[in-house]
């Protein structure tokens, strides 16, 4: 619950103004919280004469902390392949395991995984945890659940990390939920907090417009998904040891109520646009399906994917998977071009994360442009042809 | 048949934004609506209902203006709407949000199929319909982006993937997460609106439900927010010069880096 001081408080409307959610109002030269208080505490923070506490957080200590020791990242395998993010995850868990003195663990679930656990370890696990078998090779959220669940019951990890991808954000909310463990999604940023030790997960809020900052003091593992293409991966090291530990599970563990009668891979190659370090998008501005053809043209000069604003897919020139924004993906790639694309909030919540951002629009004062690092203002059907020639002769020279 | 639709009130994300320099909320009344995913939850509720009967109850937890979206979703052809609602639900997470709604579903009597969006545009976490899932102990398909089939018993489904897509069988009951692929929402019909207008909706409370005081709302939630603070802002845009020849070659020029 949310305290207000009347004593204190001055009615300086700070707290008012710092409210995502129009909670607070000052009435009468106090503050006054409504029903649409969330807890957050935003408004906690701003008030500068301390007004304000929130109260009825504490819990009585649950789970014994100490008993929780080590790092896992769960390594995500589909199709005969490591998903990028795992090696991405395994960097970040490096140096949280470092910084806390622990081991780093994979997990690896999947079946045929060859020499998968090997490289997990070149990147950086000390060990890892290998469940395979045939009846693991199609994702199955019981199955792929059930067995994390139960190593982490078995062996008690302090941190469990996986990747906010399709699969990542749909079993690991299970597993936590199970668990009893707190689960911060689609996180950007990681790190150990000195005094205690705690992990402080940082991840964008009302689509990215706001970041926060997280942690779960009173549960174990503290669970985070972690946003692709943010963490940096560590080198391949041939050098680097670690074991691999093969586990056996009850096969009942592996049944599943949900049956996978088929798993489509897409024809084209690039609608992982979560995963891509180069973007072209196409708007509505393209005009017709047929604009698409010269962003394949550019995506390709460019080595990068396609990917599209809701307009674009919702007209039917583009599958909905390409398309990024608050009903679509978010996506951190380090280049995305917009080409004909207004910069709506909703679409730029999606991708406002890009390292670098070019955009090409007609329309000087296209929103796009706010988020834009460099800006071209022009017909995109001049512009597109002109820049896959530069691109290429720059690649070239 | 059953199907039960949790729905949520959002703020609608045009009006929230940070401002960097005040490090305060610019907003101007924001407004609130229905999460879009939630509305194509319905939307697939209302059909599977018109093809093969069904009781269609849409359920929200929120405070007592969250009935906005129970009026809406009756509008376009909800049966019933329940809004879970106490003090005591304040600041829960997904973890807390998926326990109380899944009590309410107890005491609602259960569900065959339990619909919901595949996130919240508030908090984009995509965790309440697996953790619901699992305290209702039901199996879930997230990310459902076509419904194949569907009969009384159970249905045949397309969930997206990163790669490209599964199809899926599952039999009742079990819980789906959707994206906006699935369908396209329909607008309220003069006679919903009429219905939505005079709807009156059950109110349950924390004790209705039977809840645990200590697995709800901030007591019941494993992660805290310690911090709330704006993004790191973009750096200054370049600007370039000269005719687009000019500019499109300082552009690859300085985009060197990202073409090797
Ligand atoms: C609840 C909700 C959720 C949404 N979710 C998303 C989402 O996930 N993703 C998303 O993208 N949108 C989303 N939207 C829609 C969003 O508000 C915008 O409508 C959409 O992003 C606009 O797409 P656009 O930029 O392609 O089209 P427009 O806004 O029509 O912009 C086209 C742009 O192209 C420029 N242009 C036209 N012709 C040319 C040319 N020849 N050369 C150069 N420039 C040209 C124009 O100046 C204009 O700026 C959502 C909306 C709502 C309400
Ligand atoms: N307070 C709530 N009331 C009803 N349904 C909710 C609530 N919070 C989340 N949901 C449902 O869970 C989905 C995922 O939400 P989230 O995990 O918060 O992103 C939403 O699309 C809703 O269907």
């Amino acid at each position: 619950m949310l305290i207000i001081d009347k004593d204190l408080c001055i009615g300086c409307g700070l707290c008012e103004a710092s409210c995502a959610f129009a909670a607070i109002e000052v009435v009468d030269g106090c503050a006054v919280v409504g029903d649409a208080c969330t807890l957050c505490g935003a408004c906690v923070e701003s008030c500068e004469v301390e007004a304000l506490r929130i109260e009825g957080g504490e819990k009585t200590q649950v789970v014994d902390l100490n008993a929780w020791s080590g790092v896992w990242v769960y390594a995500e395998y589909r199709h005969n392949e490591l998903a990028q993010v795992a090696l991405e995850l395994l960097g970040a868990g490096r140096k949280l395991a470092d910084a806390r003195g622990v081991s780093l663990t994979a997990v690896l679930i999947g079946s045929e995984t060859g020499e998968t656990a090997q490289k997990l370890i070149a990147h950086g696990a000390d060990r890892v945890l290998r469940i395979d078998s045939p009846e693991l090779l199609h994702f199955s959220d019981e199955a792929y659940g059930g067995v994390l669940t139960q190593l982490i019951q078995e062996q008690k990890p302090e941190i469990v990390l996986a990747g906010a991808t399709a699969m990542g954000r749909s079993f690991i909310p299970a597993v936590a939920n199970v668990l009893g463990a707190g689960l911060t999604a689609d996180c950007t940023e990681l790190d150990i907090r000195e005094e205690d030790g705690a992990l402080l997960q940082t991840r964008p809020a009302f689509g990215g417009n706001i970041m926060a900052t997280i942690v779960c003091p009173y549960s174990r593992p503290q669970m985070a998904t972690v946003r692709p293409k943010v963490m940096r991966e560590l080198e391949f090291d041939a050098t680097r040891s670690g074991e691999a530990v093969d586990c056996t599970v009850q096969p009942e563990l592996l049944k599943s109520r949900v049956r996978v009668l088929e798993s489509v891979v897409a024809d084209q190659d690039d609608v992982n646009i979560q995963e891509a370090d180069i973007l072209v998008a196409g708007g509505r501005g393209l005009d017709s399906e047929k604009g698409f053809a010269l962003i394949r043209e550019l995506a390709g000069a460019l080595n990068g994917s396609v990917a599209a604003t809701r307009a674009a897919v919702d007209a039917g020139w583009i599958k909905y998977p390409h398309q990024v924004g608050q009903t679509g993906k978010t996506v951190a790639p380090k280049l995305y071009v917009a080409c004909g694309v207004s910069g709506a909030i909703q679409h730029v919540a999606g991708m406002q994360s890009a390292e670098t951002i070019v955009a090409i629009n007609r329309d000087k004062d296209a929103p796009i442009f706010e988020v834009a690092d460099f800006a071209l203002v022009g017909d995109l059907y001049e512009i597109v042809p002109k820049l896959i020639r530069a691109v290429e002769e720059q690649r070239s020279s | 048949m059953k199907i039960i639709v949790c729905v949520k009130q959002v703020p609608d994300a045009k009006d929230v934004r940070l401002d960097p320099k005040t490090n305060t909320l610019a907003r101007e009344g924001v407004q609130s609506i229905m999460n879009p995913y939630d509305q194509h939850a319905l939307e697939e509720a209302v059909r599977l209902k018109d093809e093969l009967g069904a009781e269609v109850t849409v359920l929200t937890m929120g405070p007592p203006q969250a009935e906005d979206v129970l009026r809406q979703s009756i509008a376009c052809g909800a049966d019933h709407g329940v809004l879970v609602s106490d003090r005591a639900f304040a600041g829960a997470d997904t973890w807390a949000t998926s326990y109380t709604l899944a009590q309410a579903i107890d005491f609602l009597g259960g569900a065959d199929l339990v619909l919901c969006g595949k996130q919240a545009i508030d908090g984009d976490t995509a965790q309440v319909g697996p953790g619901l899932a699992m305290r209702l102990d039901m199996p879930f398909i997230t990310c459902i982006q076509k419904v194949r089939e569907a009969d009384a018993s159970g249905l045949v489904a397309e969930r997206m993937m990163d790669d490209g897509y599964d199809v899926v069988a599952v039999d009742y009951p079990v819980l789906l997460t959707v994206v906006k692929d699935l369908n396209t929402p329909r607008v309220p019909s003069l006679k919903g609106k009429m219905r939505a207008k005079k709807a009156q909706f059950q109110v349950l409370s924390a004790a209705d439900i039977g809840a645990d005081p200590s697995l709800i709302g901030l007591a019941g939630s494993p992660t805290q927010v310690v911090r709330v603070f704006p993004p790191k802002p973009r750096g200054e845009r370049t600007v370039l010069t000269g005719d687009m020849d000019e500019q499109v070659s300082e552009l690859a020029r300085r985009l060197n880096a990202y073409l090797q």
